[in-house]
């Protein structure tokens, strides 16, 4: 792989990235939002992927591997099962702001990334550290994501994103963490998903749907 | 020594395993009991057995120092009397049907699982590791928190998840670029989140990112420690937990996730200089405690006052790093075993008091003196340990909190905090007269003892008792934790 299709496809997985953020900032279906997850998740994939073929790393391209199942597959078709049956189940409630509104706030949050990132890449102007603001857009806009959206699936989905946005900044400016710490916090995300997909499950039975207004009892 | 910095993470573990298999039964509940007593007896010999400044590793993955022993010391005292107390409290829980033998075999599962992430998190050389464990007793707590399965207990537990991630995930991010900055100091990859390795590459970090990841670090380590933004989780999870896993999470689980804080503040403080955490650790903690400060003067709830008194305790500790001196350090460190044993005793007595009324209003409980001589003892003595009272040990550790405020020239947040916590203290006051002291309402249900958690009060108050007239050994141990953390003066 030659240097300049390295570049190209590194800038391709992280716009790619960040325009599954986009869309599911615009997408209010709770099944196409998942779906969208892992979309992201692909993207992801396709970072430590590259980087590890390029530079000849067979551990880096391992963790793609385990990158691309957990986060494209498992994770994505644990959500899934948590969406339910219900047709009213599967769609947002009304959101607290609306699309038009959400969009523009992601643009802001996208220029703000760019901001925030400038002393990272000072310190290293290499290719794929230039494509870091995309990855920490993502984490802006998965924290939108979560203070705005009504649904357990939606919060869920959100903090995935957000989990993608760290791995993918992981990634990009370090090539991955070590070893021992991407197990950690692989396990631990897994584990973390796990526990969202039951206590949805948990909610539905208490209180017949997964609407988080509803979660308003504890207050001072 | 590989022995001994394994014990405290193997035995939880293998306790664990053996709950996973038995069920709740006498036998494992014993045995987490014992694990949690093996991770205290493994913090007591090490700090016998070091010198002053004395490091122990196992391999490459685990050290232990002196700021690691305490937090050992710590999470083995509080563990013990939760542990122990548990066997009592969960076999009331299933007798009034408020959990049953599939509850109680997940609680038996889940309780040394924590403890075991606890002291892997206190004893990983790898700050990424440490992070890892940190954000399992999340995990491992979540369904705790939810035991009873209650739509509140539900709404706790989903808030607390929610948040606590998040918050935690911010920490990550903030050790991602840590990092970042030392492979570009020249530490080698594998090593360059080790705490040796970041420390003697500290001088070189990229001010730059070092400024980014010490704001995401204070933000994500705080969220688990209960200071502001992320602590409403705090009081709704503590709330609904059950009594034993209230006073782990109260009494240990905020104080190991403030001193990973302290450990990164080391490397970043040598970095940046102390002026970037100070102001930090300062708005955050001194919000902290008027946001504690206020919603205790409201409380009608026990248990959340409690929790609330844990958040005001958290955010003095946060303001007392902030003034970084020796002397600071060293009382953070007393101040938190002496609120770990305090807050055990407050909660286990609690648990008693709401198992009684089912409910946890502060206006249900009336006269518990003139119905149980031992809750409102140990209540008391609790209550009296966390107002700073003398003789017990926060009188000391915040004298000196004090002290090296105004030897900072943090005048200005000595005042607010004082100002503050008479606030929180004259609360406290009111609430615990109104339920310990006075004739009990007609009709009031008696209170049941169980004989473990009868023991575990007691021996808490004994605890309380024996800290407060004197450190003993642990005094040369605090100091030394000071000194390894850089503390000036």
């Amino acid at each position: 792989m030659s240097q300049a299709t390295h570049t190209a496809i590194l800038n391709l997985a992280a716009g790619a990235f960040l325009l599954t953020a986009v869309l599911i900032v615009w997408h209010l279906g709770l099944r196409a939002i998942v779906r969208l997850l892992a979309c992201q998740g692909v993207a992801l994939a396709a970072i430590p992927l590259t980087e590890g073929i390029y530079e000849s790393d067979a551990a880096l391209v391992m963790v793609g591997a385990v990158v691309l199942v957990l986060r494209a597959v498992a994770l994505p078709g644990l959500l899934g099962r948590a969406v339910g049956t219900e047709e009213a189940e599967r769609r947002e409630s009304t959101p607290l702001v609306n699309t038009t509104s959400s969009l523009l706030i992601t643009a802001v949050l996208t220029v703000l990334a760019y901001a925030v990132t400038r002393p990272i890449i000072a310190l290293d102007p290499s290719p794929a550290t230039r494509a870091a603001p995309a990855a920490f857009a993502v984490i802006l806009i998965a924290v939108f994501v979560m203070v705005s959206r009504r649904r357990a699936v939606s919060q869920a989905v959100g903090f995935m994103m957000l989990d993608n946005g760290i791995a993918a900044t992981a990634f990009l400016i370090t090539s991955g963490v070590p070893l021992i710490v991407e197990l950690g916090v692989s396990l631990d995300v897994l584990f973390a998903v796990l526990v969202m997909g039951l206590l949805t499950g948990h909610m539905r039975l208490a209180f017949g749907g997964t609407d988080l207004d509803q979660l308003r009892e504890l207050r001072d | 020594m590989t022995f001994l910095l394994l014990m405290p993470i193997v035995v939880p573990l293998a306790a664990a395993a053996l709950a996973a298999v038995f069920g709740w039964r006498r036998l494992t509940a014993w045995v987490t009991a014992f694990a949690a007593f093996c991770t205290l007896v493994s913090g007591a010999v090490l700090a016998v057995g070091g010198e002053p400044g004395a490091q122990f590793t196992a391999g490459q993955l685990l050290r232990a120092d002196a700021l690691s022993i305490t937090m050992l010391i710590v999470i083995g005292t509080v563990g013990s009397l939760a542990t122990w107390a548990s066997i009592g409290y969960i076999d009331a829980e299933v007798a009034h049907r408020h959990t049953d033998q599939k509850g109680a075999d997940l609680y038996g599962v889940l309780v040394p699982i924590f403890l075991a992430m606890m002291s892997l998190a206190v004893l990983a050389n790898n700050i990424g590791v440490m992070w890892a464990a940190i954000e399992a007793t999340t995990v491992a707590t979540a369904f705790l928190v939810g035991h009873r399965r209650t739509r509140t207990a539900l709404e706790a537990t989903w808030k607390y998840v929610v948040i606590c991630s998040v918050g935690i995930a911010l920490a990550f991010l903030g050790t991602v670029l840590l990092y970042f900055a030392s492979i570009h100091a020249g530490a080698p990859s594998d090593v360059a989140l080790d705490i040796d390795v970041l420390l003697t590459h500290a001088t070189r970090l990229d001010p730059g990112v070092t400024r980014l990841a010490a704001g995401l670090l204070l933000l994500g380590y705080g969220a688990k420690a209960g200071l502001v933004p992320f602590h409403t989780w705090l009081a709704d999870a503590h709330s609904q937990a059950p009594a034993p896993v209230s006073a782990l999470m109260s009494g240990v689980l905020l104080s190991v996730a403030f001193s990973a804080l302290l450990r990164v503040k080391s490397v970043i403080d040598l970095a940046l200089g102390t002026g970037f955490l100070r102001t930090g650790l300062l708005i955050v903690g001194l919000l902290t405690v008027l946001i504690a400060a206020s919603l205790l003067v409201i409380q009608t709830d026990f248990k959340r006052m409690l929790a609330y008194s844990s958040m005001e305790n958290m955010g003095l500790i946060a303001v007392a790093a902030a003034a970084g001196t020796r002397l600071a350090l060293a009382a953070i460190l007393l101040h938190v075993l002496a609120h770990g044993i305090g807050k055990a005793l407050v909660f286990l007595a609690s648990g008693q008091l709401q198992a009684a009324h089912g409910s946890t209003a502060i206006a249900d409980i009336t006269g518990v003196l003139a119905r149980s001589r031992l809750v409102a003892v140990a209540f008391a003595v609790g209550l009296a340990v966390l107002l700073g009272l003398p003789p017990f040990a926060m009188f000391a550790s915040e004298l000196s909190i004090f002290r090296a405020l105004a030897d900072a020239q943090l005048g200005w947040a000595l005042g607010a905090a004082l100002l503050l916590m008479a606030i929180a203290f004259a609360a406290l006051v009111r609430n615990g007269s109104r339920m310990l002291l006075g004739p009990p309402a007609p009709g009031s249900p008696a209170i049941a003892v169980p004989g473990s958690i009868a023991s575990a009060l007691v021996a808490g108050v004994v605890l309380s008792v024996a800290l407060g007239m004197t450190a003993g050994p642990l005094a040369e141990l605090f100091n030394d934790a000071a000194n390894l953390l850089g503390g000036s003066r």
